[in-house]
């Protein structure tokens, strides 16, 4: 865990102080709603279909266990007892009031949590791995290297005003959990030749109308340049990045005009002036952010423990174990992925119950921390192996214990038209329907590795361009209809999926995706086999011809 | 000629206006008494784009009940209730769709 200062604490008073101040205004018509929205809006507030909603930073996608149960109390108390985890290590609240907003941020500071800067034409949160620090794969914590980020991009005021949202995400593992190449920027942590820690750096992917992979801008980065490279790239995109076109100004856009090795160049020629100078990381300035992330004492023990072959005689307990227990880099150790994707509830939802569930756990074997992933589960990534069976029980009785991780019934969703004011089309419930479709966990698991991903418009906040399987929700004469993708992949061989065929309507959705599964099942070369794989060996016609040939 | 409102307004049958209460969000519909209901119910019903553009511009006046006013197609049912006229509008009445989590 990252333990924050007293610069820190101090900082988010103020700016709760400051945010209650203009609630006050706002309700009293001293601001009008135009002077009004773009505060709200630096503080993480929207205004959706039928609320207000509050979305709340998780940065890097750490989370104590005092962290997750203030979510929980600011659920309970000041929305309806629920909160849903993104696609972007975010949580969003989607029924506060304005009139309690100022209450419940105060109640998210105490704790060191808020929502600035997950709005508006700034960096965002910065993601990475949700086993980072864990994970026996990487090459460093990638939670370093977004904590000078975080602190680096916070309030910065060069970057406050951006063409449009900037989103950065860094995987140190050669698997890449963090969707990098589909950011902004993605930075790929590794070591080169001569063994030193620097970044390979990727711009311009993005999802949403114009979707691209990132293009490689330079292969290794030392790391103590990081914050110079970042900066010399925020200003080529801040000088040349279109403002007349919404729908042009993201980066990704910039770069695929003048092409990457032109923006390189550009970036380049900027860094070369300010490389060496106030942004600058020494080994102080990185060892000071590096002293202050506290890791478990982690005491040795031995690999599957007598207690846990106990436990896996019990198939239920075995094939959670399964899919949801994977390897840490101490011996004796575990990282568990929490699903919140209970067959039929609403993706990435998690009750204040339920979070108080883990938080629980968090304390009791997990050294207070728990982890968010942009696949909208929850994660404890540290915890004994030993412990597995007490863990499993609680999280069993809380519902969070459904062993299809990474299968097909671990949907990303979006919001969609249920909640949100951009959608053209629902995602919760076509979600749901296609996990009931695929309740049968030993089917599921027979399909084995299939993501499926939903956005309720193109703005592709379910990242359908990526999912193994997407829909993409779209609107014709008033009704809803569904374009679908096979092929897309967030992972460290990111692509975008090729289209199907022709939208289809809702209710058709469910039963189109059983004829994909069906037809991948048919035409695999072997159970090992996976969909994605199949996909690529054989491309979409395939499927095309069978599956419309049924419909 | 039409003024740029006109021309963007299309209005092919019964319309009402719709906001968010600014307290809380809520979603709120013009009445007759230049008030904010939150039941559909007690909305004004238009038929014309003339008409909608004035109700929408009274709704505008102020600010500080409702925000985001806009016109909202609306369907009068054979016993004469009023009920959204698209998905969203429904959605935005009813809830979301599903059973929110408990």
């Amino acid at each position: 865990m990252y333990v924050y200062d007293e610069f820190d604490r101090a900082f988010l008073a103020e700016r709760v102080a400051e945010f209650r101040d203009q609630v006050a205004r706002r309700l009293s018509g001293a601001l009008s709603e135009d002077e009004f929205k773009p505060l709200r809006l630096m503080n993480g507030v929207y205004l959706q279909l039928h609320a207000y909603m509050l979305r709340v930073a998780i940065p890097y996608g750490t989370l104590s266990s005092d962290q997750l149960r203030r979510l929980a109390y600011v659920a309970r108390t000041y929305d309806r007892g629920y909160g849903h985890f993104t696609t972007r290590q975010n949580i969003q609240f989607n029924w506060i009031k304005l009139e309690d907003l100022p209450d419940a941020m105060a109640a998210l500071a105490e704790v060191g949590v808020h929502g600035i800067q997950t709005s508006g034409n700034c960096i965002r949160n910065v993601t990475t791995d949700q086993w980072a620090g864990a994970t026996p794969q990487e090459f460093d914590d990638p939670r370093i290297w977004a904590e000078i980020l975080r602190q680096y991009s916070t309030l910065h005021p060069e970057f406050t005003y951006l063409p449009r949202k900037f989103k950065i995400a860094i995987t140190a593992a050669p698997k890449d959990r963090a969707a990098t190449k589909v950011h902004d920027v993605g930075l790929r942590l590794h070591r080169n030749e001569a063994g030193e820690l620097g970044f390979e750096v990727l711009v311009g992917g993005g999802l949403g109308r114009t979707p691209f992979v990132g293009k490689s801008v330079r292969a290794f980065l030392p790391a103590r340049h990081l914050l110079s490279y970042i900066e010399a790239i925020m200003r080529v995109y801040n000088q040349y990045g279109r403002r007349d076109n919404i729908y042009k100004a993201r980066i990704k856009i910039l770069v695929h005009e003048i092409g990457a090795e032109a923006f390189a160049k550009a970036v380049e020629a900027e860094w070369e002036a300010i490389r060496d100078g106030a942004l600058h990381l020494s080994d102080e300035i990185i060892a000071d952010i590096r002293s202050r992330f506290l890791y478990p004492d982690f005491q040795p023990r031995a690999d599957q423990p007598a207690a846990l072959a106990t436990a896996l005689e019990d198939p239920a307990f075995a094939a959670w174990h399964r899919n949801s227990v994977h390897p840490h880099k101490v011996p004796g150790h575990a990282i568990v992925t929490v699903s919140l994707k209970a067959i039929g509830a609403p993706p990435g939802d998690a009750t204040a119950d339920q979070m108080e569930v883990v938080a629980a756990l968090a304390d009791d074997f997990g050294w207070r921390e728990i982890r968010v992933g942009h696949e909208q589960n929850l994660c404890l990534p540290n915890v004994a192996q030993e412990d597995l069976p007490a863990i499993w029980r609680r999280l069993e009785a809380a519902g969070l214990a459904t062993p299809n991780v990474n299968h097909i019934s671990d949907i990303i969703a979006c919001p969609g038209l249920d909640y949100c004011a951009l959608a053209n089309a629902r995602a919760i419930p076509v979600a749901q329907e296609i996990a009931k479709r695929f309740a049968d966990l030993e089917r599921s698991r027979t399909i084995g590795r299939l993501h499926v991903n939903i956005s309720g418009c193109i703005n592709a906040c379910g990242h359908h361009h990526v999912g193994h399987i997407g829909i993409l929700g779209v609107e014709k004469n008033g009704q809803e209809f569904y374009q679908i993708t096979l092929g897309g992949r967030a992972d460290e061989h990111a692509q975008l999926g090729t289209l199907l065929g022709p939208a289809v309507s809702y209710e058709q959705v469910p039963g189109l995706i059983e004829d994909v599964v069906d037809t991948y099942i048919e035409l695999r070369a072997g159970p090992d086999e996976l969909f994605i794989d199949t996909v690529a060996r054989l491309g979409v016609e395939p499927f095309k011809e069978r599956v419309y040939a049924a419909h | 000629m039409a003024s740029p409102q006109q021309q963007k307004l299309k209005v092919n049958g019964p319309v009402a206006v719709t906001a968010n209460r600014l307290t809380d969000g809520a979603v709120v519909w013009r009445t007759a008494q230049e008030d904010w209901s939150p039941d559909l119910a007690d909305a004004l019903i238009v038929t014309t784009a003339d008409q909608a553009i004035a109700l929408l511009a009274s709704a505008q006046k102020r600010d500080t009940d409702a925000v985001g006013a806009y016109v909202a197609p609306v369907v009068i049912e054979a016993d004469g209730a009023i009920a959204p006229g698209n998905l969203r509008e429904r959605i935005r009445v009813a809830g979301p769709t599903f059973e929110l989590p408990h």
